[in-house]
C-alpha cells in the first residue's frame, strides 16, 4: 500500500512538472491506454483534481453549466458544459456526491467549440462542477446544485 | 457487437451541431443483481470524433454516463460532404466506429 501510494504521489508530481513545462501530451491522451483510471475512481472532486495533477480550479463566470435544478430521474440527467474563455483545451464534468466524482473529460481542438452535452447518472442530489482548463494549464470552474428525486445508481 | 450509432448533423448559426446516440449498457459497477452480487463495471471509456479522418474532439468517460449515451458537440465549420467519424472503446476493449456525411 505504501508503495502504491508513493507511486501515485510520484506520478502526480511528474505529471505536474510536465504540465508546468507545457509538454503535457493532451493529444496523445486520446489514444487507448492513456485513460486515467485513478482519476475516474477518485472519491470527491478534490481527489479527482489531485489524480489529474491539476490545481484546484478558480470559480469563473466564463464557464457555464446548463442543467435543470431538479432532476426527476437520476439515471439520465442532461448536463451541458461550455465556456467563453479563449484557449481552452479541456473541459471536465464532476459530480461531487457520486461514488466517483469525475464523470467526463473532453479534449477540444480548434475545429470544435468548447462545449459538450451529455446525460449523466447521479446517485443523489449533488453539486455538479464544470471545469475548463486552458492551454497554459489554468483551471476554472462553474458550479450548479442539482436535486435528484430518484437516484440513478441502484 | 453492439448496434450502430445514430449520428445526426444539423447546421445552425454557422456551426454544425452533431448528435450521437450510442447503444451501450453503461454498467456503473454500483448496481447489484437479484442475488446481491455486484454487476461489474462495463462502460464506454473513450470517444473520438474525427472530421475527414482527423481527430477533432475526444472524450474520456467514467462510469456515470447514462445508458445508451446521447452526446452532442458543435463543429465550428464544416461543409456538405465532410465525413464525421465517431469511434468508441469500452472497458472490455470492444470498439465500434460509425460514419456520417454532413449534409447541411
Amino acid at each position: 500500500m505504501t508503495n502504491r501510494r508513493r507511486f501515485l504521489d510520484h506520478s502526480a508530481r511528474v505529471a505536474a512538472l510536465l504540465a508546468a513545462a507545457g509538454v503535457w501530451p493532451i493529444d496523445a491522451r486520446a489514444q487507448a491506454g492513456a485513460y486515467n483510471t485513478a482519476a475516474f475512481a477518485a472519491h470527491g472532486s478534490a481527489a479527482a483534481y489531485k489524480a489529474l495533477a491539476i490545481a484546484a480550479p478558480v470559480e469563473s463566470s466564463s464557464v457555464q453549466i446548463q442543467a435543470q435544478d431538479l432532476a426527476e430521474n437520476g439515471a439520465a440527467v442532461p448536463v451541458a458544459v461550455s465556456t467563453t474563455l479563449p484557449g481552452v483545451k479541456r473541459l471536465m464534468l464532476l459530480v461531487e456526491n457520486n461514488p466517483a466524482a469525475l464523470s467526463a473529460i473532453a479534449d477540444v481542438s480548434d475545429a470544435v467549440e468548447p462545449f459538450f452535452d451529455l446525460r449523466i447518472k447521479m446517485g443523489e442530489s449533488s453539486s455538479v462542477y464544470a471545469v475548463a482548463i486552458t492551454a497554459d494549464g489554468r483551471a476554472f470552474f462553474a458550479k450548479r446544485d442539482i436535486k435528484v428525486t430518484l437516484g440513478g445508481c441502484g | 457487437m453492439s448496434d450502430a450509432m445514430r449520428i445526426r448533423t444539423q447546421a445552425a448559426g454557422g456551426k454544425i451541431i452533431v448528435r450521437v446516440l450510442m447503444s451501450h449498457e453503461m454498467e456503473s459497477g454500483q448496481r447489484k443483481d437479484d442475488a446481491g452480487a455486484v454487476v461489474p463495471a462495463w462502460h464506454i471509456r473513450e470517444v473520438v470524433a474525427a472530421l475527414n479522418g482527423t481527430p477533432v474532439f475526444t472524450m474520456q468517460w467514467g462510469p456515470a454516463i447514462s445508458k445508451n449515451p446521447l452526446l452532442q458537440f458543435h463543429l465550428k465549420s464544416a461543409k456538405a460532404g465532410d465525413r464525421i467519424t465517431i469511434t468508441w472503446v469500452d472497458t472490455k476493449g470492444d470498439k465500434r466506429s460509425d460514419e456520417a456525411v454532413i449534409t447541411a
